[in-house]
């Protein structure tokens, strides 16, 4: 179960007005804005449910999962996962805990990837006999087969956002975040990712936290939905209430368009 | 030439954009200049009368090598260059109503410039006021300092067209690295970076003065701290015009067949 | 440590893909180290000596401390680079693992191509022993050997103040350059011959010359026998560096890249 509750967080930015003479003045003197990236966030999630986290971009959502996999430390309000604080107790948190960014690789590049889950079996410490369990499962459910011999840099978008996502779960965790998992992807690799992660959340009991752009990822999978805007949790309820929100005969991505607009954000 | 100015303006800014940076590099700058003139310092104190230049001139040297030090270092290069020789990118280049080596040139200089204007002053400033004879002096007539700005100039041509033959080659070479490193070598050992020319074994000084290496920072340091006589001047500006010549004229050749190469194997 | 030596062995590997640039770097390395022991060599033909030292004593020294940053700019690359680890967000990744972030970091990235520097100042070492440098006994081999690791250990506590300062700038500063790079090139010559006040600095401030000032008196049978101890005191410098990490790892969480 994932508890937020009072979340707030703030970052001081640098400022800097164009032109010459402005970059000389800061070599003397600096101003900071103060940028509110939550404001009093509170969720919870029971376990086993694929939960949607949407908004604009800066609205808040990587600043969200930071704090969720204690990378970040609020400045004010309690968070727990599964009775973990999640940057107080780090190592035991995260030793149950699945990240896929979509932007970013975990495996190492110039090693087949095979070696990649090798090398993460022995930094997560998982026994030998989980570990071909998980293994053999995700190679099935992902098709890995071949890549597993393949260096990271030679996979396709497609092929290497499956691996990574088995990577993210050779240790068995019960909670796993995904950040924009289809970001780039063909309609094939869309598809066959989506397939997997209900597949996972349904034999597994995962819990899933997916943040995307694609209202399509949305539809397929999340059977709750959190809208957030400007550091604010502005709804919370599954699809067919933000389509009834909006009204019509919207479709999902055409209602949260609608929603952004009328929340102003 | 105003593209090349603002460039340049470009340029400058984008350093300034980093203070914690610039300051930092200042400040290595003065301590590089300080432990090299304590080093010599130890053996001026033992044996003044095996020094081949005044311990004020080589201190005038040191500090004026630490504050051009961008603009004459061969490992500034310009990375996006030789990137674009290299994936073939540069064939686009063609698009524009520009000569390409010529905007390579101008390229070259201007990130020079601006990065060696930025630490210059501050390095020169504060280093004159360094008690005697470890500061740094002028000493030279107003004529000589003429035709020590001149060799400057010079000096930052045949650095820019060597560093763009270098660029050239890559057309032709599969990796540009290894000629690269060698030439960071040559150049810091044959253009008195690691010692000044005169405290080489002469059979050494003699091989590094035929090479355009000496041509480089050797040549402006020298004439500022008086240790080249005026009588020789003009033979050692000359060799600087000889090499700027040749290495531009190579270079120039071998960019314009290389591109043609490129664009016929399609980039 | 396993797993470190799985890292390491991925590290290799992964240098070696590209063989071609793997042996270009070391040549680069290399060029650049020589250059500076050239300098020393070209001095000394002129001059003859300096303070009292020979040739193969400079040789020695110059080993000392070369062999002392190519270790720890080799296995310690992961500090040296830590502006890269942050800009690019490795640090979050490290942080989602369960594994202590100061090990994670080391096995991020190692520069196995330092090695062709730790073979010079092999050869280095092993010409000036062989021209007479030193007059051996066990105790000053030992002595040689603590100078060679604990110097290491104080450049490793260098990076680590480095990859500090990042986390509060996050851009790679070069004053500490002065301090990493300053004694590779100036460590050619014992730290004594650049005068008292230079001494003073890195005798109690960054304490290089305890491992190579002034052990190496010791061993030219210019001072005491306990200088020899010295390059094990050098050590307490780790212990501000180790604080330093933690207070960086506390901002770093608290105000995020």
């Amino acid at each position: 179960m994932i508890e937020m509750k009072g979340i707030s967080k703030t970052y001081r930015v640098r400022r800097r007005e164009a032109g010459l003479g402005n970059a000389l003045k800061s070599l003397i003197s600096q101003d900071y804005t103060e940028i509110p990236a939550l404001q009093n966030m509170s969720f919870t999630v029971p376990d086993g449910q694929i939960l949607g986290y949407i908004g604009p971009n800066g609205a808040g959502k990587s600043t969200t999962i930071k704090i969720l996999s204690g990378i970040l430390r609020p400045d004010s309000g309690t968070c727990t996962v599964d009775g973990l604080t999640p940057w107080e107790d780090r190592k035991r948190h995260v030793a149950r805990l699945g990240v896929v960014f979509g932007q970013r690789s975990q495996l190492w590049w110039d090693v087949p990837v095979q070696e990649s889950f090798d090398l993460l079996r022995d930094i997560y410490r998982v026994p030998e006999q989980l570990y071909r369990e998980n293994l053999d499962r995700l190679t099935a459910l992902l098709d890995l087969g071949d890549l597993l011999k393949t260096p990271a840099r030679m996979l396709s978008l497609g092929q290497r956002m499956r691996c990574e996502i088995a990577a993210a779960l050779l240790h068995g965790p019960k909670v796993l975040f995904l950040d924009e998992p289809t970001i780039g992807l063909d309609a094939v690799s869309k598809l066959k990712v989506r397939e997997f992660i209900l597949e996972q959340n349904r034999l597994c009991g995962t819990t899933v936290l997916l943040t995307t752009h694609d209202m399509q990822d949305i539809d397929a999978l999340c059977s709750r939905v959190l809208l957030i805007g400007k550091g604010q949790l502005l709804l919370d309820g599954d699809t067919a209430q933000i389509r009834a929100m909006a009204g019509e005969n919207l479709s999902t991505e055409e209602s949260v368009a609608d929603l952004y607009r009328r929340f102003g954000i | 030439m105003k593209k090349y100015w603002s460039f340049f303006k470009m340029r400058l800014m984008a350093g300034l954009q980093y203070r914690a940076a610039a300051l930092a590099g200042m400040s290595t700058q003065f301590v590089w200049g300080t432990m090299e003139i304590l080093l010599y310092r130890a053996f001026w104190l033992e044996s003044p009368e095996k020094f081949p230049m005044g311990m004020e001139a080589l201190s005038t040297y040191i500090w004026l090598q630490q504050a051009f030090l961008t603009l004459f270092a061969m490992w500034n290069w310009e990375y996006d260059i030789l990137e674009s020789v290299k994936t073939g990118a540069v064939s686009y280049e063609l698009l524009r109503p520009t000569d390409i080596y010529s905007m390579w040139m101008a390229r070259s200089i201007a990130n020079r410039l601006a990065r060696a204007a930025l630490r210059m002053i501050p390095v020169i400033v504060v280093a004159s006021f360094i008690p005697a004879p470890y500061g740094l002096r002028l000493h030279i007539s107003p004529a000589v300092f003429g035709l020590f700005l001149l060799s400057i100039v010079l000096m930052v041509l045949v650095v820019c067209s060597y560093t763009l033959l270098v660029y050239a080659l890559t057309f032709y070479l599969t990796d540009p690295n290894g000629i690269m490193v060698v030439s960071v070598a040559a150049a810091d050992l044959l253009s008195g970076a690691v010692v000044p020319l005169p405290f080489l074994p002469d059979g050494l000084r003699k091989f590094a003065e035929l090479t355009p290496f000496a041509s480089m920072q050797n040549v402006p340091l020298r004439i500022f701290n008086g240790n080249i006589p005026l009588s020789e001047i003009p033979g050692v500006m000359g060799l600087q015009v000889f090499w700027i010549v040749t290495l531009i004229s190579a270079g120039y050749l071998l960019t314009r067949n290389g591109l043609r190469r490129a664009v016929i194997l399609g980039g | 440590m396993k797993l470190y030596l799985k890292f390491l062995s991925i590290h290799m590997r992964s240098a070696m893909t590209y063989r071609a640039s793997f042996f270009l770097s070391c040549l680069g390395h290399l060029l650049i180290t020589t250059n500076v022991f050239l300098s020393v060599v070209f001095l000394l033909d002129r001059f003859g000596a300096i303070g009292g030292y020979t040739m193969p004593q400079l040789s020695l020294c110059y080993a000392v401390i070369l062999s002392g940053t190519s270790l720890a700019e080799c296995f310690a690359r992961g500090f040296d680079a830590f502006t890269r680890i942050l800009s690019e967000a490795q640090f979050d990744r490290i942080m989602l693992r369960p594994r202590s972030l100061f090990f994670q970091v080391i096995c991020q990235d190692m520069k196995p191509t330092m090695l062709a520097r730790v073979l010079q100042a092999a050869v280095m070492l092993a010409w000036g022993i062989n021209a007479g440098a030193v007059v051996w006994t066990p105790l000053k081999a030992l002595v040689l050997a603590l100078m060679i690791l604990c110097g290491a250990g104080i450049f490793f506590g260098l990076f680590l103040v480095n990859a500090c300062i990042c986390f509060f700038t996050l851009e790679h500063v070069e004053t500490l350059n002065i301090f990493l790079d300053g004694p590779r090139e100036y460590g050619k010559y014992p730290f004594g011959i650049y005068g008292k006040p230079v001494l003073l600095i890195l005798t109690f401030l960054v304490p290089l010359a305890l491992v190579q000032h002034w052990p190496l008196q010791y061993l030219f049978d210019r001072g005491p026998a306990w200088y020899g101890v010295l390059p094990v005191v050098s050590l307490l410098f780790l212990i501000p560096c180790a604080l330093l990490w933690q207070l960086g790892v506390r901002h770093y969480r608290s105000t995020g890249s």
